[in-house]
């Protein structure tokens, strides 16, 4: 079962890593097997499925608590135990998943903003690429001026997805690059920026204004943008993560996440309470290196990857 | 429940329980995994079941306190420290997931080492990330530390080796290496890694770890202990709001020391790691532990019991008064001191018009009863007209300031009195009553100051 992995989005990353061993469902199946309810160890085995995936404490009570009452009432069967609870998570996040939003008129603007580390970076670069594959003529912003090489990493990228870069001067400002590249892309009549950000932690309320001001200068230099501010959130993350949505939704306003790094071994269940507390969209899942590793989320996908359903 | 738990003689299982409940949702809180979690809370239990209770602590602090002593243990005595050869270079390997901050890290811990008086030097094997080694030649120009770079058509492990034999020539004693990131699970990167080791053998394998990351820290550490051999942790973003828990589950599950941290984004934001900090940090819990300490350093049993037993006999007087708010002062800043009460720190106090005591009201309070004779302190009932004049004189304070004070006393003193069979609370109510009051009568009075 260890490298039969599950078809589909999630599919490829598992048989590469070999990773889906310690499956939800055979591991719960070799708990509930010949039980007749949710007895005290398959509620543990569902505790460790939960919390090992970074769904944090709240959730996972919440959702045994779901599945306790269907036992009870519905006198749901054990071996229904966990299809039953991918079902309760899918159903959770079925109403996140939406499209990039576009502008009327003129340029669409998109900024990926973040923590130092969750992607950015790369995440600009597959959604450049994405979208130009759509047709889309499109422009990349090296805004984070702060990071050493971040400019030239982010132009190593445009290279590959073959589209233009606008950049400064590291220890510019940031704000100006935006507001350039906007501009540019008006005069040049095209489709899309997408704008990378410097890393910063939340709790530093300098850098939190100095982004407040990136998206203000955005909005000077195009009316309606930003039209999507994406934070990038690394599924290694644990509970941390809803505190950044948090404090980053109430900063700049964040429109939608995106889950990256979804082909280690981290699940990311941490986008389950931040979706719940924020109702924030779910864009983008990164599930690779490659420029063309970024894909729509898929909640049944996802519901079945971040618990480790093998076989589903 | 604090204040109903108060007063047992040893633990009892629900005493542990009920407080390892609250410890446990701390700890998963934190990040620490689940297992270690469940492993660490079980073991705390075995301990602490049946064990004496500090006279000035609840058994649920007392439970915290056994928690905070077998956090420490887990998270090492003491800070590690960097294993260097005695045949210079030492050579220093650096690995972990992608954005973990390995480059920066990398940077970090040159310009540390240059500062110790070592000559550093930096070599860039991250070929995977374009610009990767583009970023850690400038912030080794940024730290004054040379770098060697890839030549076209080197292997990581090329690089590696190039630096080693570089520092040999130069003559540098520590070479940093940065590689690529990489999943543990990811085999080709994880040969590659293996590859690089052998070539060069470092005398520190360091895996950089996010202080942000979640339970897959833990697969994280195992997959490299096991794929290259991990010498040392390094925990980065220490300056986010995140407590860090990975950094327990990496020391139950490979224990191997944590030895530096990351505190913020500039070069020289590198720290060794304290390991009693982090054990605070990671349990949070409003730092009841931080109040524990205290409590233990400035309360001083026999003290405390022979107060006990005064106040039984006699009722409190201002001397007893007197003592507690010194005993409670040498304990730290009020305020501060109250925020770390679970359930009354925090929105409890900050809560409209709660009485909320400060330093200043005290140090007022301190004054006036030191202005007193041993003889008014014992019988406060003595001090009348004239002797109230004299006592605010001699306190720079007012008559009305007396007269608050004395009132609440006696206010106290009825209170004590009722209480006269239990204990006497370490933070003792009646001084935060005292304070609290006095500070709103003056508030009344058009005094009122901008917090």
């Amino acid at each position: 079962m260890a490298q039969e992995a599950a078809p589909g989005l999630f599919g490829r990353l598992r048989v590469g890593l070999g990773r889906a061993r310690d499956g939800l469902f055979s591991r719960i199946q070799a708990v509930v097997g010949g039980r007749r309810a949710l007895d005290a160890e398959t509620i543990e085995e569902l505790e460790g499925v939960l919390l090992g995936a970074d769904m944090g404490a709240a959730e996972t009570e919440r959702l045994i608590g779901v599945l306790r009452e269907a036992a009870a009432t519905e006198r749901l069967a054990p071996e229904e135990v966990p299809e039953r609870l991918r079902e309760l998570v899918a159903g959770d996040l079925r109403g996140a998943a939406r499209p990039l939003r576009r502008a009327a008129s003129g340029p669409t603007v998109v900024m990926m903003v973040g923590v130092n580390g969750s992607g950015k970076t790369t995440t600009a670069a597959k959604l450049a690429h994405l979208l130009r594959s759509e047709g889309a003529t499109t422009l990349l912003a090296a805004a984070d001026t702060f990071r050493a090489a971040a400019a030239e990493q982010l132009g190593v990228w445009a290279g590959r997805a073959g589209v233009d870069l606008v950049r400064h001067t590291a220890g510019g400002d940031p704000s100006a690059v935006i507001f350039d590249a906007v501009t540019a892309a008006q005069a040049r009549g095209l489709d899309s920026v997408i704008c990378d950000t410097a890393g910063r932690l939340h709790n530093k309320a300098n850098l939190m204004a100095e982004l407040q001001k990136m998206v203000r200068v955005a909005g000077r230099a195009c009316p309606g943008a930003p039209h999507e501010v994406l934070l990038v959130l690394d599924a290694s993350t644990g509970q941390n993560g809803l505190v950044q949505a948090c404090v980053f939704t109430e900063a700049v306003r964040v429109t939608g996440l995106v889950l990256t790094k979804l082909d280690t071994t981290a699940r990311g269940g941490i986008v389950l309470a931040v979706h719940r507390a924020l109702a924030l969209p779910i864009l983008y899942v990164g599930v690779g290196e490659g420029l063309a590793d970024l894909r729509p989320f898929d909640a049944d996908a996802f519901a079945t990857a971040v618990l480790g359903a093998d076989g589903a | 429940m604090w204040q109903r738990l108060r007063g047992k003689g040893r633990l009892t299982p629900e005493d542990v329980d009920q407080a390892l409940r609250e410890v446990r949702l701390a700890l998963l809180e934190a990040d620490v995994h689940f297992k270690v979690v469940r492993d660490f809370v079980a073991r705390v239990r075995e301990r602490a079941v049946g064990e004496e209770v500090m006279k000035s602590l609840t058994p649920a602090q007392q439970v915290v306190k056994i928690v905070h002593e077998e956090m420490q243990a887990l998270m090492g005595a003491t800070g590690a420290r960097l294993q260097m050869s005695p045949h210079p270079p030492t050579v220093i390997l650096l690995c972990g997931l992608q954005g973990a901050g390995k480059t920066t890290f990398a940077a970090k811990l040159a310009g540390w080492l240059q500062r110790q008086g070592r000559r550093p030097l930096l070599c860039a094997a991250d070929l995977q990330r374009p610009a990767a080694v583009e970023q850690l030649q400038v912030n080794g120009r940024q730290v004054g530390v040379p770098v060697v770079a890839p030549e076209p058509g080197q292997h990581p492990q090329d690089v590696a080796a190039d630096a080693v034999a570089r520092a040999r020539s130069l003559p540098a004693d520590v070479v940093i290496v940065d590689t690529a990131g990489r999943s543990q699970a990811d085999i080709e990167l994880m040969t590659e890694l293996r590859t690089v080791r052998d070539r060069i053998h470092p005398h520190e394998v360091l895996l950089v770890l996010d202080a942000m990351a979640g339970q897959d820290a833990l697969g994280v550490a195992r997959g490299f202990a096991e794929g290259v051999g991990v010498d040392g942790v390094v925990l980065t973003r220490l300056d986010s709001d995140a407590r860090g828990g990975a950094a327990l589950s990496v020391r139950a599950i490979i224990d191997r020391p944590i030895k530096f941290v990351g505190s913020g984004e500039r070069l020289d934001a590198i720290e060794p790691f304290h390991p009693e900090r982090m054990a605070s940090r990671i349990l949070g819990m409003g730092d009841v532990l931080g109040l524990i300490e205290r409590a233990e350093s400035a309360l001083d049993r026999e003290k405390t019991a022979a107060l006990q037993e005064r106040i039984g006999r006699h009722g409190l007087t201002l001397e007893d008064f007197l003592e507690q708010m010194q005993a409670l002062r040498r304990m730290g800043p009020l305020d501060q001191l109250l925020s770390m009460i679970p359930g009354l720190g925090g929105k409890a106090l900050r809560g409209a018009g709660a009485p909320q005591p400060d330093e200043r009201e005290l140090g007022h309070i301190e004054a006036i009863i030191r202005s007193m004779t041993p003889e008014e302190r014992r019988r406060p009932e003595i001090i009348k007209d004239s002797r109230r004049r004299r006592i605010a004189r001699g306190s720079g304070t007012s008559v009305q300031d007396v007269n608050r004070l004395l009132r609440q006393f006696e206010e106290v003193r009825k209170l004590m009195r009722g209480l006269a069979q239990g204990r006497l609370p370490a933070g003792m109510p009646g001084m935060q009553l005292a304070g609290g009051t006095m500070r709103r009568n003056r508030q009344q009075a058009g005094r009122r100051k901008r917090r």
